[in-house]
């Protein structure tokens, strides 16, 4: 007979022994070494030093919610019995996934956040014309400084990791905690050092960096620990596509992914940032629970497909895959950048007449300088149609939902079953030059197939 | 505390758009989740689904987006505790503010199968498959996650522990 099994599964949340102790006890005079995460957190905790595992009750800058997940955060704040929000410049409110409101029942969630917001003098309440999606609304705006601790009951809050900042998702009732206390606790995660090195290839984004990532370490492959990027690479790429890189961390199961503000970053927080801000950076002799590194000159524009965002292939293996719609917006590729590409591959051109081409600026910012700088022409010439900045298709609400048995390529950032509609139907994901060139194609094509050079 | 309840299998990576799809969440109502809970994954779920049900899952239960309106439609449902091989961080946060009881076991995962009867004893971790009389442990909920989850979630843990008035969530 079998006997009974003894197993110790390993805790969720696990408590590691500070790896620091052995250099504390030869030199006690010596730093504690950290990594830009544990600084961030220990700065919030008013500690000195912190280390993965430890339990810290931490101050936070700023919460986050939107149209789905503020009516349950706003329900839990009042259930705790609060009266006033911690600060009413730090409480954001962006009703951005079903609108402009795509019924009756998601005009009414936008109207629960619309009194809250009144009701609590928020100054951040951001009533579609001024609105944008969440993550790419809030670093525009400069509502995320480097080194601050934001929370979004939102998953892809991780983006504003991209500024040098601790940002993490959490549920509705977490967020209506932090919304009545301005704290919440977070045990310190372990860090991942990434390291990409190399040149980058045409075409390539951020967002086939972290595709490609994805696809090596898997779906849990940084499950409860801190993603942080950095290397020469990382330093020569854009906002735009650290934002992508960021965000998609959680892809990977991370708490949060990060990247040390630099030059790049200081050029584009300065003209936004309202409040003094701290820049952090990882020591020298931080401890990593593990490190990769990455030669980028060996990676070319990725796809991933359908339902794992971790079924990643360089897309000249992709084979003959025609497609239905293909989608260029949402919070990890709806930056200007992303649709300054896309229009470079889309003029003059016509998209292929079996497809369906929708664009999606993320802001209302990035639209009003897409139709400046003649994008917006170009789309439309080319057959595309252009909705107004709206989580909208990327979460299968509206404004593009796919039918049964339809294959989409989208720049979003999930492609799990039925996760655009139609449970029968398939999502593909990709950067945008892979988008608009498989948009002319009508099937999923290298960039280079449509124009030579980059 | 002690609960048990029969067993429903699911794989590795369970998402959130699985668990509950985004297009019923133009509302937040418990009773019109449960409803549509699970049924991309097993259309039969939430019409077969009883009130005690437990739920098995491999690796990363939960992954995906944050939204509480998973586990939220899971308990709304009638799902008393969940057991897998690991879980999605932001839900399993989610699922212990809601006082919905998660477990980790990777031989539970293994082991167990579908239609199962299971008795689970929070405080220790244990996990007792009555149907093939066989035990495994997981690692038990750290006390201050046992009283949250005795409560019925964060929300009403603070009010306790405040002495606020009890005042009815859902
Ligand atoms: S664009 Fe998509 S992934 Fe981003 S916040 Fe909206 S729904 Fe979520």
């Amino acid at each position: 007979m079998r006997k009974a099994l003894i197993t110790f599964a390993p805790c969720p949340m696990p408590y590691a022994p500070c790896p620091m102790l052995h250099i504390r006890k030869k030199n006690m005079k010596a730093k504690h070494p950290m990594t830009i995460t544990e600084k961030i957190l220990a700065a919030h905790a008013g500690k000195k030093r912190v280390c993965p595992g430890e339990l810290l009750n931490v101050r936070i800058d700023l919460t986050l919610a939107n149209d789905i997940t503020a009516p349950l955060a706003i329900k839990a704040f009042n259930e705790i019995g609060a009266k006033k929000v911690f600060h009413r410049d730090r409480v954001v409110l962006v009703p951005d996934h079903f609108t402009p409101a795509k019924d009756i029942l998601s005009a009414e969630q936008c109207q629960v956040l619309r009194k809250f917001a009144k009701s609590q003098h928020l100054t951040h309440f951001f009533e579609i014309g001024q609105c944008g999606i969440e993550h790419a609304l809030l670093p525009e705006k400069g509502l995320v400084l480097p080194g601050e601790v934001a929370v979004g009951a939102d998953s892809h809050t991780c983006t504003y990791g991209a500024l040098g900042a601790f940002s993490t998702g959490v549920g509705s009732t977490d967020l209506g905690a932090a919304m009545a206390t301005g704290r919440l606790w977070f045990k310190v995660p372990e860090s991942i050092q990434f390291i990409y090195y190399g040149k980058i290839n045409p075409w390539v984004s951020g967002k086939d960096l972290i595709l490609f990532t994805i696809g090596a370490i898997g779906v849990d492959g940084a499950l409860y620990q801190a993603m942080e990027f950095c290397g020469e690479t990382i330093q020569r790429l854009s906002m735009a596509s650290r934002l992508t890189m960021a965000n998609m961390a959680i892809e990977a199961g991370a708490k949060n992914g990060i990247i040390e503000p630099d030059e790049i970053t200081l050029q584009f927080i300065q003209p936004r940032a309202k409040r003094p801000f701290r820049i952090y950076q990882s020591d020298k002799e931080a401890h990593y629970a593990g490190v990769k590194e990455y030669n980028t000159s060996k990676i070319h524009p990725q796809v991933a497909l359908p339902h794992l965002p971790s079924k990643v292939k360089d897309v000249r293996e992709i084979g003959k895959t025609e497609i239905d719609q293909v989608i260029i917006g949402s919070c990890t590729n709806g930056h200007l950048d992303d649709l300054r590409v896309a229009a470079k591959i889309l003029k003059g051109r016509k998209i292929a007449p079996s497809l369906r081409l929708i664009i999606i600026p993320a802001t209302q910012e990035i639209y009003r300088q897409a139709l400046k700088e003649g994008f917006l022409d170009i789309f439309l010439l080319a057959g595309a149609v252009i909705s107004p900045p709206t989580c909208g298709p990327c979460l299968g609400g509206h404004m593009g939902v796919l039918a049964e048995g339809e294959r989409a390529l989208a720049t979003t950032n999930r492609n799990f079953r039925g996760r655009m509609g139609h449970v029968q139907s398939e999502v593909y994901l990709s950067g945008p030059a892979v988008a608009a060139a498989s948009a002319v194609k009508g099937r999923i094509c290298h960039p280079e197939e449509v124009v030579k050079k980059g | 505390m002690k609960l048990k309840g029969r067993i429903w299998k699911f794989g590795s990576d369970v998402d959130t758009d699985a668990i509950i799809s985004a297009r019923y969440l133009n509302q937040s109502d418990p009773k019109v989740l449960a409803k549509h809970v699970m049924e991309d994954e097993r259309p039969e779920f939430p019409q077969k689904v009883r009130k005690g049900d437990m739920l098995l899952a491999e690796k990363n239960f939960g992954c995906g987006s944050s939204r509480e309106h998973a586990p939220l439609a899971l308990k709304a449902a009638g799902i008393s505790c969940i057991v897998a091989k690991s879980f999605a961080r932001i839900f399993y946060r989610n699922g212990l503010n809601l006082g919905l009881p998660l477990l980790e076991s990777s031989e539970a995962s293994e082991m167990i199968r579908e239609g199962d009867q299971i008795r689970v004893n929070l405080t220790t971790g244990e996990i007792f498959n009555l149907t093939q009389k066989k035990k495994f442990f997981a690692k038990p909920i750290p006390t201050f996650m046992q009283e949250l989850i005795k409560d019925g979630g964060l929300i009403r843990h603070l009010r306790k522990s405040s002495r606020l008035p009890e005042k009815k969530r859902f």
